[in-house]
């Protein structure tokens, strides 16, 4: 997928999420995925094709949110886990890179490490749920690239994440 | 906030000189926030013009700034100046006494031919009426009257406080200018007052941690032009560059000059995690010198070469620890504030400097080692980084925001007073402040 694609994908998902995150009002929240019903099925085998990237629910869905100082899986990332694990099952030719990120709190070689341990953890959540580690290529910006600048928690929160980027479908 | 009309001409004045020059960067801003009552008066008279020409430098105001900015010293502004002696016979010590001022600073410049100029200068004690210095400055071209002016600063600075003065010195730091993808990003060398910007490198992927090499000749840094981050070593004179550690596997970090400058300390992840190396430059062969899950990274050495401090998450959150630079069982070295990162040593090895967290609070504290641990901070907050010693540790540069802006400011070691350092339009961040110079 292309870059600007991707960034595109990534605002939509923000702003997806900061409308869900408003509605409860309760207090500012990480992102959260969208809900998808059930495990998909995508095809009559039973197996993922490039096409379902761009059509199916789970697997449109390419960043994980994290809480701060924090690189644990959330329970409800663990759906986005298992769907990309799939497909990467589903497609050995298939490559992904994990761009691991963080807020901008903490020196930037510290986020260097942060931003890494989160692309690490995604990594092994997904080796866990099948995927082969010879598939995934983990990179971490560090706080170099936030989606969001201003300096609050919920600006902070869009900025903790790991980007799924599909480099081989 | 007082602005000295003094000063923002000058501001102007070196904004214009750097629209006119093609490989200058874009210009800071500067200002200063905050002041010293307690700080020693000091007149500088403007100094005797050569026939001709004006010069592009007024050479007395470059030293005031360069008093003013040290924390130390509090210079009259020049509207105050009334009398404009040019050499020790023509001052009248009444009329400085009663303006409060300790020393008084007369000066005459004169064409030395071949399109050079010549400094001399007296230092005076004006209650003691007494001639403290009076130095001939070697011929130098008019372009370098900066240079010559804070060489100037730096003999007076070192004659009044017993301490060699940093002003004729060089930073480093980056600048982001544009969002997003369309970011360019710089490393600029500047003098140490900001002027004079040049760009070392460029790239439209993150540069980050600029680090001097002993001898001033080169720098050090993180580029992610490659698409993974990379340490480069850079001549900043010739521009040649050397790639030191490229590994496609995890973060190439960190970098840190030895004192002898033939070693760099680095923190790589090819290994799983961030580790600390040391690298021998002659021949690119590693060291690791640490052997933990845990985040290690930022080293920095002891002036004497014989120790690493670095950052480390081991104990849960991330602490400053020291370890022998040969390797070794890590001792943890801070545990006041929740958080302690990105550390730097004075000179003499007696104080760090780091950023530490309290909640969502991040300021530039100084650990006196001499002092049994004591801290005191010298930043504000809430989001300051990237602390950096000038060679005397007198002053020390960091990276503050401001909206969604990156400042620079140069803050004295007592934390009293504060310069910003502003790009007109992008971010500034990681100073680092060179060493002495000797060209």
């Amino acid at each position: 997928m292309n870059k600007t694609v991707r960034v595109a994908l990534v605002a939509l998902l923000c702003v997806g999420a900061a409308a869900c995150a408003k509605k409860q009002e309760v207090k500012p929240q990480a992102p959260a995925p969208e809900q998808t019903a059930q495990a998909p099925a995508p095809q009559s085998n039973g197996k993922y094709t490039p096409a379902d990237l761009n059509t199916d629910a789970c697997l449109r869905q390419r960043v994980v949110y994290f809480d701060f100082d924090k690189s644990e899986i959330k329970p409800e990332f663990q759906q986005i886990m298992a769907c990309h694990a799939k497909y990467l099952q589903d497609r050995p030719t298939a490559r992904m890179r994990l761009e691991g990120n963080t807020d901008e709190r903490g020196t930037r070689e510290y986020n260097l490490g942060l931003g890494e341990r989160r692309g690490n953890a995604v990594g092994s959540a997904l080796e866990a749920n099948g995927a082969s580690s010879s598939q995934i290529n983990v990179i971490s910006y560090g706080k170099e690239k936030p989606v969001c600048r201003e300096h609050n928690e919920d600006c902070w929160s869009k900025n903790r994440r790991v980007e799924i980027v599909y480099t081989a479908e | 906030m007082h602005k000295p009309s003094s000063l923002f001409a000058f501001v102007l004045m070196a904004v214009a000189a750097l629209l006119a020059g093609p490989a200058a960067a874009q210009s800071l801003n500067v200002d200063i926030v905050g002041g010293l009552k307690t700080a020693t008066p000091i007149v500088v008279v403007p100094f005797a013009q050569p026939a001709g020409a004006a010069l592009p430098t007024d050479v007395a105001d470059v030293m005031r700034n360069d008093f003013n900015r040290s924390g130390k010293f509090r210079s009259l502004a020049k509207s105050e100046i009334v009398e404009q002696p040019t050499q020790g016979s023509e001052i009248k010590f009444a009329t400085w006494r009663l303006l409060k001022q300790d020393y008084i600073v007369v000066g005459r410049i004169t064409n030395a031919g071949d399109g050079k100029v010549q400094v001399e200068y007296e230092l005076w004690d004006v209650n003691k009426q007494q001639s403290l210095l009076h130095q001939q400055m070697p011929p130098a071209p008019v372009g370098d009257l900066r240079s010559v002016a804070h060489q100037i600063a730096d003999q007076i600075y070192q004659k009044i406080t017993g301490v060699r003065g940093a002003f004729w010195t060089r930073i480093a730091y980056i600048t982001a200018v544009g969002l997003g993808n369309h970011t360019t990003y710089s490393l600029i060398v500047a003098d140490s007052d900001g002027y004079n910007p040049q760009v070392v490198a460029r790239s439209h992927e993150a540069l980050l941690t600029p680090r001097w090499s002993p001898d001033g000749n080169k720098i050090a840094y993180v580029s992610f032009e490659s698409g993974n981050s990379a340490i480069y070593v850079q001549d900043i004179t010739t521009g040649a560059r050397t790639l030191v550690s490229g590994r496609a596997k995890g973060i190439n970090g960190a970098p840190a000059w030895s004192p002898d400058g033939t070693k760099l300390a680095m923190s790589l992840s090819y290994v799983g995690n961030p580790e600390i190396f040391v690298m021998n430059l002659a021949n690119h062969q590693e060291t690791r010198l640490t052997h933990n899950l845990a985040i290690d990274t930022e080293p920095v050495w002891s002036p004497d070469g014989q120790s690493i401090y670095f950052t480390s998450d081991r104990s849960g959150r991330p602490q400053i620890y020291k370890m022998p630079a040969t390797g070794g069982t890590p001792t943890r070295v801070t545990f006041q504030g929740q958080s302690n990162y990105d550390c730097d040593v004075s000179y003499d090895g007696k104080q760090i400097a780091m950023v530490q967290a309290n909640g969502n609070v991040y300021r530039i504290a100084i650990m006196d080692q001499s002092l049994g641990g004591q801290i005191r901070y010298i930043s504000p907050g809430p989001l300051d980084e990237s602390p950096s010693f000038a060679p005397n540790a007198s002053m020390l540069l960091y990276a503050s925001s401001e909206g969604n802006h990156g400042v620079l400011y140069a803050v004295s070691d007592d934390g009293m007073v504060r310069q910003r350092l502003v790009l007109s339009d992008g971010d500034v961040r990681e100073p680092a402040w060179g060493p002495y110079r000797t060209h």
